[in-house]
């Protein structure tokens, strides 16, 4: 019964995460245009332009940029299967790391020098990003006792209640991660063609639309994790988690964008005075 | 009508344009058009556009800058002349630098007079583009039309 429960789920996470992902972008790209005062895109813009991209040429400078593209993609989906049939929290953060560094090697294998300073930002994200995702498992294998998901979401109390700090530090970095406005440095999004699209730059057709869908996966994975700090009250847990995106596009639209040094001297202060506090508190009331 | 006239995403470029009809294409962004309720993004990178919009006359200095533009745009794509310099040239085709409208030099697939051409009337010509970009889709999916206007403007 467990096992078909599992096979159900990750089914649910390989067709629904994208669905969810890229229904999220279009109310987020919605919302954003509201608080700029523009009637904004329809909600499923994000599938149309997916499904044009689909459409297009692909045009490459070499062929095998395309492929580290695929890899990232395929170890995002990767990293959301062990995490939704309830795996190992660190093989998932692992996983995600590598999804990471395929995209990083994607951006300097175009061999542009807008790619090559994105990848170069990307880099400088992970190591401002990272410490604190594996403070997180830490602190929720110190209040469980398990590394494993299915574990952590079976925990009676709320882990928001004993990690308050790891909670605030992971909401800081994941703007990072979802890449929205202070610290999106490595595409550019926002901060429209100051390096022109950053890792993105040499991607066209439908390797773009496979980076598209990665970020879907990605931000599904994300809020997984919000879930897991409210995760005995699975209604409660939705609900912090679409509240979250929301607050994510609120700094997204009224934050200026920083610099990297700002990035990872103030992610890593975060990291240690939320982070660490949070843990040595812990260990002292144990 | 597929996907590819529900997210025409643009580059759009200035060749010697006086910045009067640059103005307009940017003022279709603003709260007041804002043409990103139709999809229509400005992306500002040849490789994710599929329509161009050239704003002025050509000349000899950036005749390499448009070819170069278009070459990295993956097909279907299709190009938009905004305002009467980029159309024809205007006053000043008969200049000793400048060749003349954009359709000198590359197949133009729409026209938009004006000095300065209004947004009302860019937005009308992008979304007649539209049309014209679904039809070379066709042609792509059916023939090898486009390499062949690849090899044509090369």
């Amino acid at each position: 019964m467990v096992t078909v429960n599992r096979v159900l789920l990750l089914f649910a996470f390989l067709v629904g995460a994208p669905l969810l992902g890229g229904l999220l972008m279009g109310i987020d790209r919605k919302i954003s245009a509201r608080l700029q005062g523009r009637f904004g895109p329809p909600i499923l813009q994000p599938f149309y332009d997916v499904g044009k991209l689909f459409l297009k040429q692909t045009l490459v400078v070499r062929r095998s940029q395309n492929m580290f593209i695929v890899f990232f993609l395929v170890f995002v989906i990767v990293t959301g299967a062990i995490f939704f049939v309830g795996g190992d929290l660190l093989l998932v953060i692992f996983a995600l790391t590598l999804a990471g560094i395929f995209f990083v090697l994607a951006g300097y294998k175009s061999s542009s020098p807008y790619s090559f300073i994105g990848a170069q930002r990307e880099l400088l994200q992970m190591l401002a990003y990272e410490p604190m995702i594996i403070l997180a498992a830490i602190g929720m294998y110190m209040v469980t006792k398990s590394f494993s998901v299915a574990a952590i979401i079976a925990h009676p109390t709320a882990l928001i209640t004993t990690l308050p700090g790891i909670f605030l530090g992971f909401l800081y970095i994941l703007t990072i991660k979802f890449r929205k406005s202070p610290f999106d440095l490595s595409l550019s999004h926002h901060a429209h063609q100051e390096i022109v699209r950053g890792i993105a730059t040499e991607f066209s057709g439908p390797t773009l639309a496979l980076i598209e869908i990665a970020h879907w996966y990605e931000n599904v994975i994300l809020l997984g994790f919000i879930y897991l700090f409210f995760a005995n009250d699975p209604i409660l847990a939705a609900l912090a988690a679409a509240l979250v995106y929301f607050l994510e596009i609120i700094i997204d639209n009224t934050f200026a964008r920083a610099k990297w040094q700002l990035m990872v001297k103030s992610s890593w202060i975060v990291t240690l005075v939320l982070g660490m506090g949070n843990l040595l508190i812990l260990s002292f009331v144990r | 009508m597929s996907y590819l006239s529900k997210s025409p995403w643009i580059i759009h470029y200035d060749a010697s344009s006086c910045n009067g009809c640059d103005i307009e294409v940017l003022a279709c962004l603003t709260p007041l058009y804002d043409v990103e309720r139709f999809g229509i993004l400005n992306t500002g990178n040849p490789k994710h556009a599929d329509i161009f919009l050239i704003t002025g006359s050509v000349n000899e200095q950036n005749k390499a800058v448009i070819l170069n533009i278009y070459n990295q745009m993956p097909k279907p794509n299709v190009i938009v002349a905004i305002g009467i310099c980029a159309t024809s040239g205007c006053v000043f085709r008969e200049c000793y630098n400048v060749i003349g409208g954009v359709d000198k030099l590359l197949p133009v697939d729409v026209y938009v007079p004006g000095c300065a051409a209004r947004p009302e009337s860019i937005i009308d010509g992008v979304v007649k583009s539209l049309a014209i970009l679904e039809s070379k889709h066709l042609k792509m999916t059916s023939g090898n039309e486009a390499t062949q206007e690849i090899s044509k403007v090369a």
